[in-house]
């Protein structure tokens, strides 16, 4: 049952996702199952929160190494959804001010938007600014011209770095009227629209007809194996 | 000998392309760290920007949306959340603003969780503070943010207010004044999306502009490693496309240029990615400098092994 009910949910709602692209009379059916599919992805969040719960308290209960992270992890998410669902420091809306948790979780001031503000945005933008970092140390160790492939990366990658920057117009913006395709900023929107379009399409048409084989195979019920192990 | 002194001996002797491959990784980062610091401080101080030459992407943002008559409906997506904000953000900012000072009525939505923040982040930055006669409800509104990813988008395809059956303030949609006669995304005759990933601007074009039967233009902003992905559909599906901080600061001086006031200063809100491209260009060129030492090093020990 456990494979056999999802395996059904999965043939009735993916007929009649495809239906409603094509029969007009059946759109409303697409309807259903996208509000359907929002509801789900809305428990899905609950899922996920009870996912993190239990594996950060096992980590904690079986004392694993960098236990002490678990309790930051689950420090922080017990914090934010408390602030989240108790609205802390915010108004009732103007317009039901009887309703203790009217108002929105957007107001300024509030102690959802300090730690929206103050946490959350300089936590998360000093992980990406980290990428710099690795990318420098990661060019210079591996970024080597060893075949004829890596040596055509490389002088992609040095026109794209340099025509994406000013650097692209000094070194080449003297370049006559004639030969203006040739300057570093011109050459790297070329290698864009040109390479990469040509073989990024060829990616996307693979990847397209991919999907409607395997998504044909889901649809008649060949295809289990996105169920997962575990009993019939 | 101490094994200190042992290991600095036979460090000394080895040649100095091997000396300079061992090298720490920490002196790259350093590196880095002064080429980014170094403009972000000149620029600071001089407030100094590059010039920008927008390309033909750029340009059809600006055009798409400069072209609209006042009052026109947009759809506004943000799928973004703060991690990618040093390179979306002012795009976003750039964006909200051409709309606003064109008179343009703006209906946010959020397919990421954050975006919701950021696009109130960004109407208090932009439309509260510099456009205070913009009503919400008549002139903008943030619907915020709903999960189900390419299900929402589907949604709005069909019943807009199905999808966001109300605004982030609470409010039903069917209240909201600018939003009578909203029945679909294609009630809107243009859809901008900011996108740092999935679900984004991709998922738009697959799951909206490719199946919604009237035209619908749509225009977007992305990260640099999502660029690449997006330009097989420049310029048929997505009209105008702004790559990274470098198209988001060809967009921006287009958007200056067309706001500026003559004696009056632009706000350093409205220069952030012409500003950025300043460490963008010190960092590319010290990219390009440790990938020739990278290779200098290679060939020299290629050629050592070789003799």
């Amino acid at each position: 049952m456990k494979r056999i009910i999802p395996m059904w949910i999965a043939i009735i709602g993916g007929f009649a996702m495809m239906l409603s692209s094509f029969i007009p009379l059946a759109e409303s059916w697409g309807e259903v199952f996208a509000n359907v599919f929002n509801v789900v992805a809305a428990i899905a969040f609950v899922l996920g929160a009870g996912s993190l719960a239990k594996q950060h308290l096992e980590k904690l209960s079986r004392r694993d190494a960098g236990w002490g992270y678990s309790i930051i992890t689950l420090g922080s998410f017990i914090v934010t959804l408390l602030i989240g669902m108790f609205k802390i420091g915010i108004h009732p809306n103007p317009n039901f001010p009887q309703a203790a948790y009217s108002g929105s979780n957007n107001t300024e001031g509030s102690a959802w938007s300090w730690i929206y503000e103050y946490m959350i945005t300089p936590l998360t933008s000093t992980m990406f600014a980290l990428l710099a970092f690795f990318v420098a140390s990661a060019a210079f160790r591996a970024f080597r011209a060893k075949n004829t492939e890596a040596i055509l990366l490389l002088v992609t990658a040095f026109i794209v770095l340099l025509g994406r920057t000013f650097a692209g117009v000094v070194l080449t913006g003297w370049f006559p009227e004639w030969a203006s395709g040739l300057r570093l900023e011109n050459l790297s929107i070329y290698v864009m629209q040109v390479f990469n379009t040509a073989g990024n399409r060829a990616i996307m048409i693979g990847i397209a007809l991919g999907v409607a084989a395997t998504g044909l195979r889901i649809l008649f019920g060949i295809d289990r194996s996105w169920l997962g192990g575990g009993d019939a | 000998m101490s094994a200190a002194n042992f290991n600095n001996t036979n460090a000394a002797a080895r040649p100095w392309f091997e000396r300079l491959d061992r090298i720490d990784r920490r002196w790259i980062f350093l590196l880095m760290f002064l080429a980014v610091s170094g403009p972000i401080l000149w620029i600071g101080v001089t407030g100094k920007t590059l010039p920008e030459a927008p390309t033909l992407a750029a340009r059809a943002v600006f055009q798409e949306i400069d072209q609209l008559p006042a009052r026109s409906l947009v759809l506004i997506s943000i799928d973004f959340d703060p991690a990618s904000a040093g390179e979306l953000q002012p795009m976003a900012t750039s964006l909200v603003r051409q709309c606003a000072a064109k008179n343009l009525r703006m209906v946010f939505i959020a397919l990421w969780p954050l975006g919701n923040q950021v696009a109130q982040q960004t109407i208090q930055n932009v439309i509260r503070d510099d456009y205070p006669a913009l009503k919400e409800g008549d002139d903008f509104v943030n619907m915020g943010y709903q999960a189900g990813n390419e299900a929402v988008m589907k949604l709005l395809l069909t019943d807009f207010a199905k999808a966001f059956p109300k605004d982030s303030r609470g409010e039903a949609t069917s209240n909201i004044p600018m939003l009578k006669g909203v029945k679909m995304a294609s009630n809107f005759p243009l859809l901008i999306t900011v996108s740092a990933g999935y679900p984004g601007s991709k998922e738009w074009v697959q799951y909206v502009i490719s199946a919604c039967n009237e035209k619908m233009n749509f225009v977007t902003g992305c990260t640099g490693v999502s660029a690449p992905q997006l330009y097989p559909y420049f310029p048929q599906q997505i009209v105008g496309l702004l790559g990274a901080i470098k198209g988001a600061a060809e967009y921006e001086s287009m958007v200056n240029a067309s706001l500026a006031v003559d004696g009056v200063a632009t706000a350093p809100k409205y220069l952030q990615a012409q500003r950025r491209m300043g460490p963008q260009l010190v960092a590319h060129l010290l990219m390009v400098g440790l990938i020739i030492v990278g290779n200098v090093i290679f060939f020299a020990r290629k050629r050592r092994g070789a003799a």
